[in-house]
């Protein structure tokens, strides 16, 4: 592999990592929250408003059903008011953001209905306000669980962020389309898959061990 | 069936319980006096006209049905029943974990309906309450476990580390401070549990099943801590429990629940040695063993033809060092065959019986009985074994 090709595996490696890397914490930031609403507005939850947790349930469904291909050109003119541009890695961002958020949504609110009802319970019995329970108790308990889900959501990522390539994203993926595939070289395209399993193990061991580090039970 | 009564009971003492297997008459004859209790009148948590409902489905089902309860500052109160019989529900509507459906609840003169959330919040924070599964959190330490009730009260760190550290000591865990739960024993949970229900120095502690987890010999030992809590600290303990043997050992008083409704209440030694309703004379054979051997009761009615008569002596508390069955040989020259006797202890109180059959000249039959019903003693004759 020539040193071009090299450079331009390392200038790709950077994309995605960008890509994946600010997505990931976008989603984390709104899907957090939102796993979090969707547990506590429920019928019997700490705040109960069962008309919001119906919509949010809606708008989280909605966008999971939607294939990541279609929502990156549905997204095109959300994209262009959010970063003036449609095309580019920074553009790709906005849609692997939108799809990351209700897939995050969902982990955290299954890794909060895993914390024993007993706990909130016994906070409730000490005073606590809602807030207070969300988070010293649900989320502290649930770290170790949502650390697990931002993981698969991360790896995850990596694999959308390959289709950003059709708005000129760039990253890997792309790489590898538009070299291994389209240019038809075969060592690119290994290259590239390479680098990517790489990555994901090595996310996949930083998750894991982040989320033993704080999982106490 | 025949029932022989020898002398006409005095006061209103019922029947105790025969053998599971046939079912012996018996009669009392003379009742145990009345045992007052020592503590305060104050309630500190009174409870009037309660009543919780939950839909089950389409239909209302009432858990609890009805319960007036006062409890005393500075007393141990026991509340026992079977599962279901409601207690859960009343020891959750005591700090409004569930809202009562009718009713009221004062706790230390505050009604607790009427307040705000935010009031009732801060009413909680006196109102410790210690839980089955203990209900710790698994992310924290046993140290900020107890701290947690403070942090969430807004008390400023150094004076968290003031308050926990003595808790700590009380409840002899200084030593696994940096110790996570899953790391530690159940007892050991429960006492966390019952330090972090003591950080916000509570007028009352609530006891949801804390020993049901645990077995004997912790339960022995948690029971001996709260009871120390409770003397020393002058808290007032309500305390849920389905095992009799908790009661006998460190509550007051108790209150009997059956369908959600109080079936009897008093003090415990009154209860469990003078047990009025049929669910409490239930409860009470796990701790009192009032069964009658039925074979042997069959074999010596079958020779006491000849006069002789078979008698169940109850001693209970002070009586129970008197050498009764000296006194029926020398003072009525009765003649006395032991069958069977025990003796048990009700918070720290002796209770006991002794079967025996007794025979001698009729008149001196007659004026054992009265003698002996004198000194409190409960005597009641066995007639005949269905």
């Amino acid at each position: 592999m020539s040193t071009e090709l090299l450079q331009l595996l390392l200038e790709s490696f950077w994309e995605t990592l960008g890509m994946v890397g600010a997505a990931a914490v976008i989603a984390a930031l709104l899907g957090i929250p939102l796993g979090v609403l969707l547990v506590v507005t429920e019928r019997g939850g700490l705040l109960p408003t069962v008309w919001l947790n119906r919509s949010l349930g809606t708008v989280v469904n909605a966008t999971r059903s939607t294939p990541f291909i279609i929502l990156l050109v549905a997204l095109i003119p959300f994209t262009r008011l959010i970063v003036g541009t449609s095309i580019g890695t920074l553009a790709a961002i906005v849609p692997l953001s939108i799809a990351a958020i209700p897939f995050v949504g969902r982990l955290v609110e299954n890794a909060l209905r895993e914390v024993d009802a007993g706990l909130i319970e016994a906070a409730q019995a000490m005073g606590a306000t809602p807030l207070q329970i969300i988070l010293k108790v649900l989320i502290p308990e649930a770290l170790p669980s949502i650390i697990a889900g931002l993981t698969i959501t991360i790896v995850s990522l990596i694999g959308y962020s390959a289709m950003a390539g059709a708005v000129g994203g760039g990253g890997l993926g792309d790489l590898g389309i538009r070299y291994g595939y389209q240019r038809f070289l075969p060592d690119v395209m290994a290259a590239v898959v390479l680098v990517l399993i790489a990555l994901v193990q090595v996310i996949q061991f930083a998750g894991d061990r982040l989320a033993r580090h704080f999982n106490h039970r | 069936m025949t029932v022989l009564n020898l002398v006409p009971p005095i006061g209103d003492a019922p029947p105790l319980r025969g053998g599971s297997g046939g079912s012996p008459a018996v009669t009392a004859i003379a009742p145990i006096a009345a045992q007052a209790g020592p503590q305060g009148t104050r309630p500190m948590v009174a409870v009037r006209g309660l009543v919780k409902r939950f839909a089950d489905g389409a239909r209302q089902v009432e858990a609890v049905a009805g319960i007036d309860l006062e409890i005393r500052a500075g007393e141990i109160f026991g509340i026992i029943g079977r599962s279901g019989a409601g207690k859960s529900t009343l020891i959750r509507c005591i700090n409004f974990l569930e809202q009562p459906s009718e009713g009221s609840i004062t706790v230390d003169g505050v009604d607790l309906g009427s307040l705000t959330a935010d009031q009732l919040r801060t009413e909680r924070r006196r109102i410790g309450m210690i839980f089955q599964h203990f209900n710790l959190l698994s992310s924290r330490t046993v140290y900020d476990n107890v701290a947690l009730p403070l942090e969430l009260a807004g008390v400023p760190k150094a004076e968290i580390r003031a308050r926990v550290e003595p808790l700590l000591e009380l409840v002899g865990l200084a030593a696994l401070r940096n110790r996570y739960p899953a790391q530690i024993s159940g007892g050991q949970k429960q006492r966390v549990g019952i330090a972090r229900a003591l950080a916000n120095q509570p007028k009352v502690l609530l006891s949801d099943e804390a020993t049901s987890a645990l077995d004997p010999e912790t339960t022995r030992s948690i029971l001996a801590l709260l009871q120390e809590i409770n003397r020393k600290l002058g808290l007032t303990i309500i305390l849920i429990t389905h095992q009799m043997q908790v009661v006998a050992e460190v509550c007051d008083r108790v209150a009997v629940l059956d369908a959600g409704r109080v079936a009897e209440s008093g003090e415990v030694f009154d209860v469990f040695t003078h047990p009025r309703a049929e669910i409490t004379r239930t409860l009470v054979q796990d701790v009192i063993h009032q069964e009658l051997p039925v074979e042997t009761v069959r074999a010596a009615l079958a020779k006491a033809a000849d006069g002789a008569r078979l008698w169940r002596i109850t001693f209970s508390g002070d009586n129970a060092g008197e050498p009764v069955l000296t006194e029926l040989v020398r003072r009525f020259h009765l003649s006395v065959n032991l069958l069977q006797g025990h003796v048990d202890e009700i918070r720290g109180r002796p209770f006991g019986s002794v079967l025996v059959l007794v025979s001698g000249p009729a008149q001196e039959q007659d004026a054992a009985v009265a003698h002996l019903g004198q000194r409190g003693l409960l005597i009641e004759e066995i007639s005949h074994v269905d």
